[in-house]
């Protein structure tokens, strides 16, 4: 995988991470699930998902992108 | 008059303990300003996750915050999300990580004074610092407000709005002045830590009153089934998406936050509170909002002026633990105010009374002369907050979006090396113009064409005119770059950061 594409694959999935949070496709459902609205699970689940990747991404390429080079 | 003097106690008992941790890292504090104000850049995982995360929390976190849920919905539960859990984590390492490497190698202590360095202009460092403070006094002034209504609230009114404020004032200074940031990252530590624990005790205690979260929200479907939809008329997509992004570029350059990005112990640390973010914003949250969401359909009125929370509290809870619950909100109040404190009393003193009053104060002097400082700015916004100007969500958004015309310049000019001095300084006086006109003057309709169009409002369609003065700020100093030539007394290298 080249430099650029990673680059653009991070780029993408943080833009999806913080386009996401709010479930924009659960825009004016009132559902509820185990007593809190769907649209707030979702939240919940997504923040847990964030919090993932961000640690993926600083055992991976969190110093590649400030020139820091012995990490 | 027995329960008055408990919940006294319990508030005064926590401000003793503040102080006491307040005096037992200034027995650790070395006299120089690098100490002082950044805790010789030493701060471990625990203490600077609580501390960034304590500072951001305010007085809106226990009474504005559920406020707003009560009488519109959870949403704000998202807001807070995307902007503190999302936003501000990629931003911490975007703008957060590049300014610890720089203030690594170059040793600077503000932000002020790291543009100013780069740029070789005294003038950029003066302009940065003044702006910032200009918007951190009301801020401050926002957090005292806040505490003098909680302490009256929970007195019921035997302690008048102006001694509850001044009390706070007055600890906050003596263990600011005493403890500088080691004694506040600490204080923060404790009161982050208190805050979680009490929210979610009070979660626990009114939940299991009323039949779980499966009961309360049942009760709201009968009440305000609209809360429980995703949006309203209230919470449109523009205003979630213009707050958000406001609030969390905002958050970046107040000066305690920004502050914050150079005091890290190493790398690791940095790391370990950009993955944990999202939890913990989620975890604090959560809980504060769906209370006060949950308050509308458990038929809790509340009085004019009053707060949701510490009146449901008081419905569902004994007396002590309200009390506890409001010391958890001035401890909120406290954590934001007291390294507002320090940070604005170290750009006072570093990038205007050092650079224009006194160039050759030294760094022991400088230590005891920031002490100073935080009486004096403490005392200024103690007294502005007797008048009350405004409503505390107004000023507080006025304060983000202030902070927040800064954000752009200041990322183009840490990564594009071609940024030059009046470039930045056109991107910040530009876009800092824009929203004090649009702030200051009063709406105007302007006849145009036969239909009627809005001039200096705060917010257009809903989208809230900050992020246009944002955009501006960006495209003058990137515009502006390109069009001027670097001084011979610029020096790009300083943001190069790596290669050692």
């Amino acid at each position: 995988m080249t430099a650029r594409i990673r680059t653009l694959l991070w780029v993408v999935t943080f833009t999806v991470i913080v386009g996401l949070s709010v479930p924009w496709f659960l825009w004016g459902d009132p559902r509820t699930a185990a007593g809190l609205p769907v649209w707030l699970w979702w939240h919940i689940g997504w923040m847990g998902l964030a919090s993932a990747v961000f640690y993926l991404f600083t055992r991976t390429d969190w110093d590649r992108y400030m020139g820091v080079t012995n990490g | 008059m027995a329960e008055l003097s408990l919940q006294l106690g319990i508030v005064v008992g926590y401000l003793l303990l503040a102080l006491g941790i307040g005096l037992i890292a200034y027995r650790v504090t070395e006299n120089v300003a690098e100490d002082y104000y950044l805790a010789n850049r030493s701060i471990g995982t625990l203490v600077l996750l609580f501390t960034t995360f304590a500072t951001l929390l305010s007085a809106f976190t226990f009474f504005g915050g559920p406020n707003l849920a009560y009488a519109q919905g959870p949403e704000w539960i998202l807001v807070m999300g995307v902007m503190d859990g999302v936003l501000f984590a990629i931003l911490w390492y975007l703008i957060g990580y590049k300014q610890w490497l720089i203030g690594q190698q170059e040793g600077y202590v503000t932000l002020s004074e790291m543009l100013g360095d780069r740029f070789g202009s005294t003038r950029l460092r003066g302009l940065v610092a003044g702006i910032s403070l200009f918007w951190l006094f009301p801020y401050v002034m926002l957090q005292q407000m806040g505490a003098g209504e909680a302490l009256t609230g929970l007195t019921g009114g035997a302690i008048p709005y102006w001694a509850g404020a001044a009390l706070i004032t007055a600890f906050m200074i003596l263990y600011v002045v005493i403890a500088g940031m080691r004694g506040v990252a600490w204080t923060d530590t404790i009161q982050g830590l208190f805050m979680l624990s009490v929210v979610w005790i009070a979660v626990a205690w009114v939940l299991s009153a009323v039949g779980g979260p499966s009961g309360a929200t049942a009760a709201l479907q009968s009440s305000n089934p609209e809360f429980l939809a995703l949006g309203s008329d209230f919470y449109t997509p523009a205003y979630i998406i213009s707050t958000a992004v406001v609030i969390a570029f905002g958050v970046t350059m107040f000066p305690q936050i920004n502050q914050r990005f150079f005091v890290a112990g190493s790398d690791r640390v940095l790391k370990r509170s950009f993955v944990l973010w999202p939890v913990l914003v989620l975890l604090l949250f959560v809980p504060t909002f769906l209370l006060g969401t949950w308050a509308a359909g458990l038929g809790i009125e509340v009085p004019e002026g009053a707060n949701v929370l510490p009146v449901l509290l008081s419905e569902y809870t004994p007396a002590w633990f309200a009390a506890l619950v409001i010391a958890g909100a001035l401890a909120a109040m406290m954590s934001s105010s007291d390294s507002m404190l320090l940070s604005g009393s170290s750009y006072f003193i570093r990038d205007l009374y050092r650079p224009f009053v006194d160039p050759t104060l030294s760094e022991s002097r400088e230590a005891w002369l920031a002490r100073g400082g935080v009486a004096a700015f403490a005392t200024g916004t103690f007294i502005a907050s007797l008048s009350r100007p405004g409503t505390l969500i107004e000023v507080g958004n006025t304060a983000f979006g202030g902070f927040a015309q800064l954000t752009l310049p200041v990322m183009v000019a840490l990564y594009w090396q071609g940024t030059t001095r009046d470039g930045i300084l056109a991107g910040i006086v530009g876009s800092q113009i824009l929203y004090l006109s649009h702030v200051f003057i009063p709406e105007i309709a302007v006849d145009l064409a036969g239909t009627a169009v809005p001039l200096f409002a705060r917010t257009y369609g809903g989208w809230d005119v900050a992020l246009a003065g944002m955009a501006l700020g960006a495209l003058l100093t990137v515009g502006v770059s390109l069009l001027t030539t670097s001084a011979a007394d610029e020096d790009d290298s300083r943001f190069v950061v790596g290669a050692d």
